[in-house]
């Protein structure tokens, strides 16, 4: 029986030739990421008394949550981090300017089609743009991998999304999965794997098929995949150095659990609402909400394309002056490239703030909310308190709508702005 | 970990996400007291003190979705709770729970015949959980992931059988 891309790597990783939904198997990853919580993975392994890595060469270290230190307490934990790198000679390790792991991670060429990628994140299904199967699990079970280098797996059920159409103006792969999100609930895909088809997938650019790997956990993935195909070769050649890498694709007969339709044409901006992300609405319907913060940042949606498109529309504009609004890019090197073609200069002349490359206001550092006020955010969630005070508010949405939004003051249909 | 788990319910609903049980400023902390103290605090001023007192928590569908943070499960702890019971799952919460060593099953028709305060037993070996004369069965831990949990959760596990 033929199997789909999750049954594939966890089969190869488990040693076995074949695997089927359901099944637990003890995987060996490819690679195991920890970032701002590296240091209680190290306090776990002193506490079991374990002195010796399982393959340091498998281990990927990022500093990017509340980075820099913000307070001598995390100061303390960076330093553990930065310590228990050098001792046991972790290569993978980048320190707080690099930026967001997952970002920094794929950019280094760390992430090749057909790994499995474990990490203390579960927007490691961001991985999964590339082809690899990435999945977040919790700091004891980091350190665990460290220790052993395998983890217990389940093998799970595969949904099949079939795009078809064409994306209008002003909508993106954001929208998309705004839409999915909103159609399927926030536990649609419960410990499933989700693969993209369709003719519109040849077009869609690695940038956009990030978004959708990452946005996709929000639907409870535990893994989501974008099959490789001639752009993620571009993408990969610029950054694997050389290595090699076997590729992945499912089986003509793998069997999914059923399959999902999307006319990407039918598709409005959409706007995920206070405090669900499947509370999700055309942008239309709440078009005119007043907004203290508009915030450009995090793994789903601050890649360069993703500022590039922000620039477009406030290119020689002037965001209204009641609105914050916080551009944080997901690197360094993305940061580079934005300053390079001078999409930084517009974003900071048209009233932006710029914070540096990282997790940033995602994670609640630095441009925390206020009681009673609303931010719109291109981040993934939009929890309650999540960015500050409870009594503040949190909206998503894709890039175009964040700096149509800046520049009106209120949520607003980009395509009334382009 | 004990087997038979008896004690009194609190209830929750759908879609419970990490965010609340634990907001990420407090994930510094790794001590089960210290996250307790600000276990689902966005909820309201009373919370996590009306919590307190009780030992297996009910939830609906979805518990502990969003964010990876391992602490979701530690701040349950820390609250005192010594099981969870849930219409379903996310993921990362049900690994989660189980490398913490905090048991949980996966029950609907016990967490909708439930209300707060009421007395419930579970019992991990036989795969039941009882409330008043009613029995609802749910499908038990499997077999190899249960002595994770049966060693008091992954660190333990690790500490009593990893050699290097
Ligand atoms: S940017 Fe936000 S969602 Fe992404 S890893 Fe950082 S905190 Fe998590």
């Amino acid at each position: 029986m033929g199997m789909t891309i999750a049954e594939k790597i966890l089969a190869r990783t488990s040693g076995s030739s074949s695997v089927s939904p359901g099944q637990i198997v003890d995987a060996f990853p490819d690679l195991v990421m920890s970032h701002t919580a590296t240091w209680r993975s190290v306090d776990v392994m002193e506490r079991v008394g374990a002195t010796k890595l399982h393959d340091p060469d498998r281990i990927a270290i990022v500093l990017d949550h509340i980075a820099p230190a913000k307070t001598e307490k995390h100061a303390a934990d960076q330093q553990r981090s930065r310590e228990f790198a050098r001792k046991y000679g972790i290569r993978k390790f980048y320190d707080v300017d690099a930026g967001i792991a997952h970002l920094v991670l794929m950019e280094a060429g760390h992430v090749a089609p057909g790994d499995l990628i474990v990490g203390t994140d579960s927007h490691c299904t961001i991985y999964g743009s590339l082809g690899a199967l990435g999945t977040g699990i919790g700091y004891t079970e980091v350190a665990s991998v460290w220790l052993t280098g395998k983890l217990w797996m389940k093998v799970p059920r595969t949904t099949r999304i079939d795009l078809s159409g064409r994306f209008g103006p002003g909508v993106y792969a954001k929208d998309l999965m705004l839409h999915l999100i909103g159609r399927l609930g926030a536990d649609g895909c419960t410990y499933e794997s989700v693969e993209f088809y369709g003719a519109p997938m040849s077009e869609m650019s690695v940038s956009e098929r990030m978004t959708m790997t990452n946005l996709a956990m929000e639907m409870g993935v535990k893994c989501a995949f974008t099959p490789p195909d001639a752009k993620t070769e571009a993408y990969l050649a610029e950054r694997l150095d050389g290595r090699a890498y076997a590729g992945i694709a499912a089986d003509a007969d793998a069997v999914f659990s059923r399959t999902v339709d999307v006319d990407l044409a039918a598709l409005d901006p959409m706007v995920a609402c206070p405090s669900q992300v499947d509370n999700v609405r055309a942008v239309g319907e709440v078009a005119g909400t007043r907004l203290d913060q508009v915030f450009l940042g995090s793994c789903a949606n601050a890649k360069y394309e993703d500022l590039a498109v922000a620039a477009r529309i406030l290119d020689g504009k002037t965001i209204d002056p009641g609105v914050r609004f916080i551009i944080t890019p997901g690197s360094r090197r993305i940061m580079l490239e934005a300053m390079r073609t001078g999409v930084l200069q517009t974003l900071i002349e048209s009233g932006g703030t710029l914070t540096n490359p990282g997790c940033g206001a995602c994670a609640g550092d630095g441009g925390v909310m206020a009681d009673g006020e609303v931010s719109l955010s291109t981040a993934n969630r939009n929890f309650l308190g999540r960015m500050g005070s409870r009594e503040s508010r949190i909206y998503l949405s894709s890039p175009a709508t964040a700096a149509a939004s800046a520049l009106t003051g209120v949520i607003s249909d980009p395509r009334e702005i382009v | 970990m004990n087997k038979l788990i008896e004690g009194r319910v609190f209830k929750f609903g759908d879609n419970i996400n990490s965010d609340i049980i634990i907001p990420g400023r407090y994930l510094i902390h790794i001590d089960p007291d210290t996250l307790a103290a600000h276990a689902f605090e966005v909820l309201g001023d009373d919370y996590p003190e009306r919590l307190r007192g009780f030992d297996i928590l009910a939830a609906g569908r979805n518990f502990g979705c969003g964010s990876a943070r391992e602490q979701a499960a530690t701040a349950l702890i820390g609250l005192g709770f010594r099981a969870v019971v849930a219409v379903s799952f996310a993921r990362t919460f049900y690994r989660n729970a189980i490398n913490a060593g905090l048991p949980i099953a996966e029950c609907p028709a016990l967490v909708e015949a439930v209300s707060e305060g009421d007395a419930v037993s579970i019992d991990l070996e036989a795969g039941a959980a009882r409330a008043g004369d009613a029995v609802y069965e749910f499908p038990r831990v499997p077999g190899s992931v249960r002595r994770i949990l049966e060693a008091g959760g992954l660190a333990a596990y690790l500490k009593a059988h990893h050699r290097e």
